[in-house]
């Protein structure tokens, strides 16, 4: 019945996921975020970047027509409202470069229900990725300024995301 | 989330790693408790790898707050209030 197929519809909700971006300092996570923004949407998944200033004014600025961003929100309001339980997402995607960004990723992995994916990059990557020891899938690579080794990865794990 | 700027805070660490601000809490303050990231402290949720000390040291309290940019700060406020609060939860067995 045509009536039930529009309520299975509305129980089953578009997934969501939360880009959450660290300091853009390193060229990388701009490009990357993009990219991940469009795989996302290309799922059927609604993206959403959460970030300071200065990382979501990047993102702005180089999609002015919002062809691939669609929301964004202040890292500070993002934290609040998940940690209120206000809101929560599916897919949780943090970009770690420093410590701080270790710091979020073990945050949105203790306040939010989302699966965690840490995009980890940068000059010392790999020493990121050692102080990761909650379960989460990561997504790490030496990627400064060039974001293709961090985008095979994204292609592979990308399968992951629909189950 | 409230602004840390409204604080009248002072820089105890400045640019240290989350493992630093536990270590240091737990061996330069007399009292501490340990809580949960998104635990709100003023009106500041706290971002970090649990467990996240937070020092008590008479009516001041330590905390970490930490920004993308510059890393983790770790910050002294004096607030009787707040440190009472923190107090009663220990005491409740947080």
């Amino acid at each position: 019945m045509a009536g039930n197929d529009t309520t299975t519809d509305v129980l089953q909700a578009k997934k969501t996921a939360v880009l959450v971006l660290g300091c853009p300092q390193v060229p990388v996570q701009t490009s990357v975020a993009l990219y991940l923004t469009d795989r996302l949407a290309g799922a059927g998944i609604a993206p959403v970047i959460a970030g300071n200033r200065a990382a979501i004014t990047l993102l702005v600025v180089a999609d002015p027509k919002r062809h691939y961003l669609k929301e964004v929100m202040d890292l500070d309001r993002a934290v609040a409202q998940i940690s209120e339980k206000k809101r929560d997402f599916d897919l949780c995607f943090v970009f770690i470069h420093n410590d701080a960004g270790v710091s979020y990723a073990a945050t949105m992995a203790a306040i939010s229900k989302a699966r965690i994916y840490p995009v980890i990059y940068g000059e010392h990557w790999e020493e990121m990725a050692a102080r990761i020891t909650f379960p989460c899938t990561k997504i790490a690579a030496k990627a400064v300024h060039n974001p293709m080794p961090l985008k095979k990865i994204i292609d592979e794990v990308a399968p992951s995301w629909a189950a | 989330m409230g602004c840390v700027e409204a604080l009248n805070y002072e820089i105890v660490l400045r640019d240290a790693s989350f493992k630093e601000c536990r270590e240091y809490i737990k061996s330069h303050f007399p009292e501490s408790i340990d809580v949960e990231p998104g635990f709100k402290i003023f009106d500041v949720h706290t971002i970090g790898v649990p467990p996240i000390s937070v020092g008590l040291d008479g009516d001041f309290v330590i905390f970490p707050y930490t920004k993308p940019c510059h890393g983790t700060f770790l910050l002294r406020v004096e607030d009787a209030q707040e440190a009472a609060r923190l107090r009663a939860l220990k005491k409740a067995g947080r």
